[in-house]
């Protein structure tokens, strides 16, 4: 009895230590890589530049890290204060300034950087090899491999380490003659159950409450669809409104996939692609683009030579990628058209996107977080005038912004009736 | 061992071979009860366990493998005018059954998925009926005919149709008949002119199932003119109705019901309203609506009338009325109509042409023509002519009729003689129906090619003379349906579609292309005329008194029969949103019953104690009319004349004429009578015997008690309320007093919680208990706008009923000092309730799960997804307006069908494919075991504010008349009793009606539990000498009426 006490006394803090030690890892991890997609991503890859600088490396260029948090926050402050590092990549951006992101605190900040130093690097790595799809979850799922391995590796250790201890204490027994009793091996030593038991419920439970919750989610979708339609060809190369086809962002609540009329007020005249860069599919292959066109002919009943319709055209089956459950209600014009929302904020780069996949996991947490820490056009919509108070507590400086929060952006019948 | 044996069933009491048998399937084993010996128990623990880890898998496996692939197909060509998510309004007009409602359908994606009145028409000002509101569903309803039939077989084609009619009509000898009910179209009657120029000696016969000749002869009698005037009820000071239901079926309920409330508004700074006085056998809704109201016999109609009119100085003698009570009703009608004047109106529901001559010559007498009746613009809806009708059947059976094409009626069914309807149709050689289902006269005849639904038709209705209201498609014909218009252009020659025969007129009436467009965008054109008193010619008046004095009052019960508000004459009884809406008087839904008083209950030995509402097993009566002999449950209810039965008219149809309405109550048409002119609705010496059987009514009444909580309702005589208009405001200051007396704050000081901040918007809602008809159009514009569920009947009897805003009925009679009940001076109160949105909501703080909590604009909100269905809300809201999806009612349940068993046919039927067309994209349809309730229309709050984002501007809650938000209850109110709006905005309606214009009728129901409602009503005002209210001797305080009778307890429990 008394010999379990010691036993229990002695792991236990240890175990709680690694665990602890882990999850805290992964939950950093976690936090920034969410925190960088949500706000940097539509700017800023690792390593490349987009709009804003490739951010490998961030840390070495800012020698002092309290302006670089200041300049996250509010950039147009650090470069009034004349901080030559910030005045620097003002210059080289064609003085495009950063958005602010005041909501972010220290914490975040680090997070977001140890994302970049940690996860990102693998990240890119996958993206040059794979499609823009898996990769930033195959540079996640290697992190945690690593932790795991290391978790491991210092169990083993520890066990050894038990195991040598015992050995060594009945050694010592025997040398100074005091019986003890018979060894028990490892695997029925009722304390080595217990901890597996508990690791095992803990592990279990984790993972699945982690299944259960994302059961209907599906980040990262890309099905195949039934023509190559590339939007890194149309929204990125040739710079095509996301508007034009998806108008319907602006009026409704849905985006509406364009009809096959509105694919052809242009396929009429471009009935080939040649001048674009190549593009290839996610096994390498290259993708005739000329011959897509094609397809989109075939659907739309057209004759590129006569230049006729057959009026034998049939409606494109697309693939639904964003799907939100039934008893969701979502509409695009609330944040396209009111809120001042860029598709890219949920949708992700699709300007990069040759065959689109779902970008955000579209999961309640996330709409939550969003709705948090986003702006409303407060004082540019008149429609806020009726929240008299808050324009009193603004006008006081009581107040400097509102959330969408403030103004009942988290309530249940705002998105579930 | 002996066991103790619980048991279900009787096979289950045997152990029969056949039970045992049955026990053997899956699930099907006892629970185990003994405590002895679990293990060897029938279902021992372990049992148990592996029942249910395996069933936890199977659900995970069947629930979680894989995401279902969707598509996305969007248009090939997408029309100009669509965009996939923003619904599209279309005027158009709802022409049914005598109705015609310029009306404006919402279509979504396609799909027609509300009515609403259009507000543009000066008939209507945008008010609807419940008969209305339901119809988008009849668009979608199974039972409809989806080919053309020849001999009950397909035809594939429409043109092998008509070469088999035009094979027929050339073989057939004798006359062709066209039999409609009352064509209010101007194109369609100059296409049956067309039509029947073509055929010689052919004819047109409208045939109205619930018949106004009486009224249409007597005005050609006495105007020359065989047509309905205009009535205007909001000019009137005095409104006399003789057994005339115009709030609910009478001619045009929805106008007449608007201008009626018009009169009825309360102006605080000078408190006047008209007066209305009803005498009927029964108690009506329109009866229940009035200040004071006499019951007398149906055959002593006559006898009414004439003595109103002897007594207001017509030259005829009064005959002789028994009833004393009567009499002095009589005699103060005819002062309040001599102060009244011209300002007066007499109305009659009789159909007895003698009684109406009486009628007009009471208002000629008046001069009410020109001033509250008007010639210049005529009811062109009602047109049937009850002796044609008769006199059609009898040359049918003459064998005299060749061809017989039926439109829009169902003789076989309603006509009165049907037998003999039969028989005539039999032997006519090529009969053909136009209707829109197999029902009972369609399948008696030889060829059948349905009709479009109204929402799928072009078409037009001059409702009025000068009041056009036009029809168009909102989609593409469902099923292989054609106009019946292009089938007789058609058969007489005349190639084009009625489509374009109706394009081409109009526009050439209209003379140009804007013209018309815009005309048919708006729905309504109308042209007003000056008001005309027409030529009144007295003839005819001392033969109807002469008439009226020779009728004489049968012995024993009498009969009347008459059409519920939902249902009217039955044509639309398979709907089951209005089959379950119960109906305004009753509150019983699914079916018709004999209505009979507690005078004749006794008579008969039916007990009505205390238990009698809430039981829901009726005893059963026969009674006996002539040779017809009918079984009927009865219903008891307070304001019948004492030898009266009352029975419903459009039930008992056909099982052919779908799920919903086959075989639910009986059919009584075969009671109505023809007098030699006009069809009579009510019968004299009616044999009454109780049955030994019993049958069970579903009505709600009975359902969400008040605890006993009474100060739910507020009514006050007109004459209390001006002399002291501040009773009840001065009652509620009381309130202040006793509960917050420190600070006079009773929001806040009267509670432990804190108040929630609204920085924006505040919803509130004001129901003006003065408008308020009763009529149940709310209940189902509710219904459609919010996806309600229908549950059928056998749930409705197990108080499942889903409706999210329900009318409560209050009757409430007075005891004279002698303790009796005075059951003639009965009042009747119609209050909306619905979900309150309280502030310090009870629901609220009660769910373990926080399902149900507080917005920040007001709005108790309840998200379906996290409820688990424990109920305690439902448990803790004092107003009973919480629902709870006891079973999976809207086929939300991802196994199809599994509550076939279990449910009625009806429910299943609104689970079609077809039927959940109507289903509105932007409400969530609720599975089973959450609660749900009134959410304010939060989809209509969301989308309002969201047109006001995008246009950039402060949001419009009433303000001027403009409106971004309207609840569907309000938008479908007829006489505008529901106000919704922004309460933190000073310019809306609500904030207004509530600090400024009604503050001495302002009140919220149960104010004294602190709840803070967010839905305020305006008190009743009843313009009578009577007393009204409680009597201060009965109740320390006023609580509404009603709670004092007990012998017989004359209160159907609240």
């Amino acid at each position: 009895m008394n010999q379990k006490r010691t036993v229990f006394q002695k792991y236990i803090p240890a175990l709680v230590l690694l665990v602890t030690l882990c999850l805290s890892f992964s939950l950093q991890a976690q936090d920034g890589k969410a925190l960088f997609n949500n706000k940097c991503a539509s700017c800023h890859a690792i390593d490349k530049k987009l709009v804003g600088p490739a951010l490998k490396g961030v840390e070495d260029r800012w020698d002092d890290k309290a302006m670089l948090y200041d300049w996250v926050r509010n950039s147009a402050a650090v470069i009034k204060k004349g901080y030559p590092r910030a005045v620097a990549v003002y210059n080289e951006y064609n003085k495009v300034q950063m958005t602010a992101f005041p909501e972010l605190k220290d914490a975040d900040i680090d997070a977001i950087l140890g994302y970049i130093n940690t996860g990102g690097a693998k990240k890119d790595e996958g993206a040059s090899t794979a499609a823009a799809g898996g990769a930033d979850k195959a540079g996640d799922d290697d992190a945690n491999l690593l932790y795991g391995i290391l978790t491991l590796i210092l169990a083993v250790i520890a066990l050894i380490l038990l195991q040598v201890n015992s050995n060594l204490r009945k050694m010592s027994d025997e040398t100074e003659g005091t019986a003890s009793a018979e060894p028990i091996p490892f695997y029925r030593n009722k304390a080595y159950i217990a901890i597996f038991a508990i690791l095992l419920f803990l592990g279990g439970g984790y993972l699945t409450f982690q299944g259960a919750q994302g059961l209907g989610r599906s980040k990262n979708y890309q099905p195949e669809q039934p023509i190559y339609y590339s939007h890194t060809v149309h929204a990125g190369v040739n710079q095509i409104s996301c508007l034009y086809c998806h108008g319907g962002a602006q009026e409704s609540k849905h985006a509406n996939i364009p009809s096959v009329n509105v694919c052809m007020n242009c396929h009429m005249g471009i009935n080939e692609y040649a001048k674009g860069p190549k593009i290839y599919r996610e096994d390498g292959t290259e993708v005739d683009g000329t011959a897509e066109i094609q397809k989109l002919y075939k659907f739309a009943g057209w004759n590129p030579d006569t230049k006729q319709y057959s009026g034998e055209g049939k409606p494109i089956e697309w693939i639904r990628i964003h799907n939100l459950p039934d008893h969701v209600y979502f509409n695009h014009a609330q944040h396209v058209n009111a809120g001042k929302q860029q598709c890219q904020t949920c949708h992700g780069e699709i300007q990069k996107m040759d065959e689109v996949y779902q970008f955000s996991d579209l999961s309640m947490g996330w709409c939550v977080n969003c709705h948090r820490e986003t702006k409303v056009q407060f004082t540019d919509n008149k429609f806020y005038s009726i929240y008299e108070k808050f324009h009193e507590d603004m006008k006081n400086n009581k107040l400097d912004s509102v959330t969408v929060e403030k103004i009942g952006g988290t309530e249940c019948q705002k998105c579930h009736y | 061992m002996k066991q103790k044996k619980y048991w279900q069933s009787f096979g289950e009491l045997k152990s029969s071979e056949n039970y045992q048998e049955r026990v053997q399937d899956e699930f099907g084993e006892d629970l185990s009860t003994d405590n002895q010996d679990l293990m060897g128990a029938t279902a021992p623990r372990r049992d148990f366990l592996k029942y249910l880890g395996f069933s936890t898998a199977a659900a995970a496996a069947a629930a979680s493998c894989e995401m279902p692939v969707k598509k996305s197909i969007p248009y090939l060509n997408k029309p100009d005018s669509i965009i996939p998510g923003i619904p599209n309004y279309y005027a158009t007009t709802y022409v049914m059954d005598g109705d015609a409602v310029p009306v404006v359908a919402k279509v979504r994606d396609g799909r027609p998925i509300k009515i609403e009145g259009n507000e543009l028409s000066a008939i209507t000002k945008g008010g609807t009926s419940a008969r209305v509101q339901a119809s988008v569903l009849g668009l979608y309803d199974t039972a409809r005919l989806r080919y053309p039939l020849a001999a009950g077989k397909e035809v594939s084609t429409f043109d092998a149709f008509d070469k088999l009619v035009a094979e027929g009509m050339a073989k057939a000898s004798g006359s062709v008949v066209l039999l409609t009910g009352s064509i209010s179209s101007v194109t369609t009657r100059q296409v049956i002119a067309q039509f029947l120029a073509k055929f010689p000696g052919s004819k047109h016969v409208q045939y109205d199932a619930l018949s106004v000749s009486g009224l249409l002869n007597a005005n050609a009698a006495t105007f020359g003119n065989r047509a309905v005037p205009s009535y205007d009820f909001s000019k009137a000071k005095t409104i006399v109705s003789l057994g005339a239901d115009f709030l609910g079926t009478w001619l045009s309920p929805v106008e007449y019901a608007r201008q009626y409330a018009a009169g009825r508004k309360i102006d605080q700074k000078n408190p006047e309203m008209s007066k209305h006085i009803q005498f009927e056998s029964m108690l009506s809704m329109t009866g229940a609506n009035a200040d004071d109201r006499f019951v007398h016999l149906p055959s002593e109609e006559g006898a009414v009338a004439l003595a109103l009119y002897a007594a207001l100085g017509g030259s005829v003698s009064a005959p002789a009325l028994a009833d004393e009570r009567l009499k002095k009703g009589i005699n103060m009608t005819a002062a309040s109509l001599k102060a009244s004047g011209s300002a007066s109106l007499v109305v009659s529901g009789s159909n007895d042409t003698q009684v109406q001559i009486i009628v007009n010559a009471i208002n000629n007498l008046l001069g009410a023509y020109g001033n509250t009746i008007d010639w210049s613009a005529t009811l062109n809806t009602r047109q049937g002519d009850d002796a044609a009708m008769v006199q059609l059947v009898q040359e049918m059976n003459e064998g005299k009729v060749g061809a017989l094409l039926i439109q829009g009626v169902n003789p076989a069914y309603d006509y009165c003689d049907s037998k003999k309807f039969e028989s005539g149709l039999a032997k006519v050689a090529v009969s053909v129906s136009f209707n829109d289902r197999e029902d009972e006269t369609s399948v008696l005849c030889k060829f059948q090619i349905p009709d479009h639904h109204f929402l799928e038709s072009w078409g037009d209705a001059e409702i009025k003379t000068g009041y056009l209201s036009f029809i168009q498609p909102t989609i593409a014909p469902l099923f292989k349906t054609r106009a019946f218009q292009t089938s007789l252009l058609k058969w007489s020659g005349d190639q084009q579609a009625y489509g374009a025969y109706f394009k081409a007129y109009w526009l050439n009436r209209f003379g140009s292309q804007s013209a018309w467009d815009k005309a048919l965008q708006d729905g309504v054109v109308e042209t007003a005329a000056s008001a005309s008193a027409g030529s009144f010619n007295g003839t005819a008046v001392s033969a109807a008194a002469t008439a009226i004095a020779g009728v004489k009052s049968p012995a024993g019960k009498q009969l009347v029969l008459y059409p519920k508000v939902a249902i009217g004459s039955g044509k639309e009884a398979n709907n089951p949103w209005l089959q379950e809406m119960p109906d305004p008087i009753t509150k019983a839904t699914w079916d018709n019953y004999a209505i009979i008083s507690f005078a004749t209950a006794k008579e008969l030995g039916i007990v009505v104690d205390d238990n009698y509402e809430v039981e829901v097993t009726k005893p059963v009566i026969k009674i006996k009319v002539g040779q017809t002999e009918m079984s009927l449950p009865v219903l008891v209810i307070p304001g019948m004349h004492k030898d009266v039965i009352a029975v419903a008219l459009g039930y008992g149809r056909s099982e052919k004429s779908g799920r919903a309405s086959a075989n639910v109550g009986q059919n009584v048409f075969p009671l109505v009578s023809f007098n030699g002119s006009t069809f009579s609705y009510a019968a004299g010496s009616v044999a009454v015997e109780k049955t030994a059987t019993t049958f069970k009514l579903a009505y709600t009444q009975t359902h969400n008690q008040y605890e006993g909580r009474d100060e739910v309702v507020r009514e006050y005589a007109l004459s209390t309320f001006k002399k002291n208009p501040t009773i009840l405001a001065d009652e509620r200051h009381k309130l202040v007093e006793d509960y917050a007396s420190n600070t006079g704050d009773y929001a806040a000081e009267g509670t432990l919680y804190p108040s929630h901040p609204y920085p924006g918007a505040k919803w509130g809602m004001s129901i003006d208990l003065n408008s308020c008809i009763g009529c149940g159009a709310c209940t189902v514009a509710c219904t459609s706008e919010n996806n309600v569920a229908v549950v059928g009947k056998s749930e409705v009897l197990r108080a499942h009923e889903m409706h999210w805003l329900r009318i409560d009925r209050y009757f409430a009679t007075y005891r004279d000092d002698s303790g009796n009940d005075n059951l003639d001076d009965l009042n009747v109160v119609f209050m909306p309730m619905l979900c309150q949105h309280c502030d310090n909501a009870p629901c609220e703080n009660v769910c373990p799960v926080n399902a149900t909590n507080h917005s920040s604009e007001g709005l108790n909100q309840m998200t379906y997804n996290r409820c688990i269905g424990t109920r305690y809300c439902a448990n803790n809201c004092p107003y009973k307006v919480r629902r709870f999806n006891w079973s999976d009612y809207m086929g939300a349940d991802s196994f199809a069908d599994n509550q076939k068993a279990i449910l009625d046919d009806s429910v299943m039927m609104m689970n079609e494919d077809l039927t959940r067309m109507v289903l509105n994209p932007d409400v969530t349809v609720r599975s089973r075991g959450v609660i749900e309730k009134c959410s304010f229309c939060v989809q209509r709050l969301q989308e309002g504010k969201l047109k006001a984002k995008k246009e950039n501007r402060p949001l419009e809650t009433g303000a001027d008349g403009k409106w971004d938000i309207k609840t569907a209850c309000q938008q479908a109110c007829p006489t505008s009793a529901i106000v919704f709006g922004n309460v933190n905005d000073k310019n809306s309606p609500v904030t207004k009606i509530r600090s400024e214009e009604q503050t001495n009728r302002v009140f919220y129901s149960l104010e004294q539990i602190h709840v803070l409602p967010g839905v305020n009503y305006l008190a009743k005002i009843r313009n009578t000498d009577r007393h009204v209210g409680v009597a201060e001797e009965a109740h320390h305080a006023a609580a509404p009426a009603g709670e004092h009778a007990s012998e017989p307890k004359t209160e159907a429990a609240h």
